[in-house]
């Protein structure tokens, strides 16, 4: 897929349903899960997998390749199905999220899942792994450029600020962090259980370059993070705006869908909508 | 008595390190504000674009020392015990341990010989803490000629580790063959004996040792073992003391809880073995400030409290 023609990127969006579609199962047949981050983060995995990055998923530990890490670690069905639809592994690994000796374990691990970079579901860590990588890339000379995914609840945990400070401090421009901005965490509005506002200031303040986009507008957020991996001396910073629960009516800005899976009527009518969804991108292909 | 060569242990990892950036080009250190103290900061003038300053923010550390190793690199990471351990256990747990990580946690300030500065200081539990995490081996070693050698074994052994000196000069014990074959999880009888068993690490090898010169003029036969390594522990030598003498005395810088004492004792007890046994080391409580020897000698911590227990076990 190249060229930044319309009718690609209604493709991206159709591969963006795929994932939510996929996402939605996961969910229902694992009977547990976290729906709600899982679906805002999707467009920009589909523009960092099927766009931007530099990857061959037949070379998972190529050294040279980009990487991305999933410091939200709870929206792990989403890297799994982007993963998957990439063909890091079968897609028929994931009606297995979290059953006994399955591979997909409910938070991502580095070890033996083809593709994860760093081993997430505790939150604040992604950013520092981050940085590591950059660091390392630096050292080398590699051109390689360095990923990371914050939700927005998640910069509450003081060890993001201080990566935030060391991936300043050694100008990590080969490293672009994006946070998913939905305004909700498990007890309610983010501004209501720990203020985060200004977002933009916060990190402009600690040097960081920073974009501020539609998060689910495939075309915006690949030029972003052109726009990143062109900027030089600083890391930068894409606040991504999102709809927690993106794509199911019920879901979308509904905090109760979280850390709680779909029942089998919900499933059911989320399925449903994202069809139409599907269809109706279809008709303008 | 004759005079003891005092050498510091940290000393010997700085020297250790530099050997080892010669050697192994992917070796990074990461240090956080405590260069000085840790002798970080010789790599840091040696290879000043392999050192990275972290500033005081332990947790980014660890974090990054663990995406620097998804990359080739070797990290050492150092810090004093306590910021190297408790403030940092998630890091270590998620992104080291579970992770299989090659990094090296190398700590200096363990135990409460750090003296003065007190109980925010004086690391106590570190050992307890790494011990229970899968894939981490776990290291203490006796005198810097030991830690040198063993700075160079975790180098060359793939995965997680965590070694902690203490911040004294230690005197020598070690000359430099009698290091050469060691081996991680192997610990050295440094001394035989028949009757009883010290079973010591890093900073109590050397008071067991003068233990056991006291106990010998008394009539006792001690035998001192190095367990220098306290994850995989050398349980074959464990069983050899309690079939070769008739008591295991365990001495550690450290809680008398989940460390070098609590690993014996699981063994003894899973293998039905039954033995006089006591732990010395810290028995469930904080200390304070203090100069090291005073320290040590109210919390029943040396030479003098070792004879004094080992008399007891032998009488009854």
């Amino acid at each position: 897929m190249t060229g930044n023609d319309a009718k690609y990127i209604v493709k991206l969006n159709l591969k963006a349903v795929k994932i939510r579609k996929h996402i939605i199962e996961m969910l229902y047949r694992a009977k547990s899960g976290h729906p709600g981050g899982s679906l805002s983060a999707v467009d920009a995995l589909v523009a960092l997998y099927f766009v931007h990055m530099n990857l061959n998923p037949k070379k998972p530990n190529d050294p040279d390749r980009d990487r991305f890490i999933l410091s939200k670690g709870h929206a792990a069905p989403a890297l799994y199905a982007v993963l998957a639809e990439r063909g890091y592994f079968p897609v028929g690994e994931l009606k297995k999220l979290r059953m006994i000796d399955c591979m997909l374990q409910g938070h991502p691990v580095c070890t033996y899942i083809p593709g994860v970079e760093a081993s997430t579901g505790s939150l604040g860590h992604g950013l520092s792994f981050a940085c590591g990588v950059a660091l390392a890339g630096k050292l080398d000379n590699k051109n390689y450029n360095v990923y990371a995914m914050l939700g927005d609840g998640e910069t509450g945990e003081g060890q993001v600020w201080e990566a935030a400070a060391v991936a300043a401090h050694y100008k990590l421009d080969n490293l672009t962090a994006m946070i998913d901005r939905n305004f909700l965490q498990i007890d309610g509005h983010t501004e209501n259980v720990l203020k985060l506002e200004s977002v933009r200031d916060r990190w402009s303040s600690f040097g960081w370059n920073t974009i501020e986009i539609d998060g689910h507008d495939i075309e915006k957020i690949i030029n972003a993070l052109e726009e990143a991996k062109n900027h030089k001396r600083q890391p930068s910073m894409i606040i991504l705006n999102t709809t927690k629960g993106k794509g199911v009516s019920f879901m979308e800005n509904n905090v109760d869908f979280h850390g709680v899976p779909p029942n089998e009527i919900e499933r059911n009518i989320a399925i449903e909508e994202l069809s139409l969804i599907e269809k109706r991108l279809e008709a303008s292909l | 008595m004759s005079k003891k060569t005092m050498v510091n242990p940290r000393n010997a990892y700085g020297e250790a390190l530099i050997e080892l950036g010669k050697k192994h080009k992917n070796l990074v250190v990461l240090d956080a504000d405590l260069s000085k103290s840790t002798k970080t900061i010789m790599f840091a003038k040696k290879y000043p674009e392999r050192f990275f300053e972290m500033g005081i923010a332990e947790a980014n550390m660890i974090t990054t020392a663990a995406g620097l190793a998804s990359c080739g690199k070797l990290p050492f990471v150092s810090t004093f015990a306590v910021f190297a351990t408790g403030r940092v256990y998630d890091q270590i747990r998620i992104d080291i341990a579970y992770s299989n990580a090659n990094v090296k946690i190398f700590a200096t300030h363990g135990g409460i010989s750090v003296g003065k500065d007190g109980v925010s200081h004086q690391m106590i539990e570190d050992i307890a803490l790494m011990r229970v995490l899968p894939n981490m081996t776990v290291i203490a070693p006796s005198d810097a000629t030991q830690t040198g050698k063993l700075v160079h074994l975790m180098a060359e052994d793939y995965g997680p580790m965590y070694a902690r000196v203490g911040r004294a000069d230690a005197p020598l014990i070690y000359k430099k063959e009698d290091v050469e074959n060691i081996k991680i999880g192997k610990g050295i009888i440094v001394e035989d004996g028949s009757d009883i068993s010290f079973i010591s690490s890093g900073t109590m090898v050397e008071p067991a040792l003068e233990a056991q010169k006291a106990l010998s003029k008394q009539g006792i036969s001690a035998r001192v073992i190095d367990m220098h390594t306290l994850k995989p522990i050398d349980e074959k030598l464990i069983l050899d003391c309690v079939k070769d003498t008739n008591g295991i005395i365990t001495a550690e810088e450290h809680s008398i809880i989940g460390g070098l004492g609590a690993a014996v004792a699981e063994i003894l007890a899973e293998k039905n073995l039954c033995t006089k046994f006591l732990r010395m080391g810290i028995k469930d409580t904080f200390c304070e400030s203090g100069a090291p020897s005073a320290l040590l000698e109210k919390y029943e911590l040396n030479d003098k409290h070792m004879v004094k227990n080992a008399k007891k076990m032998f009488k009854n």
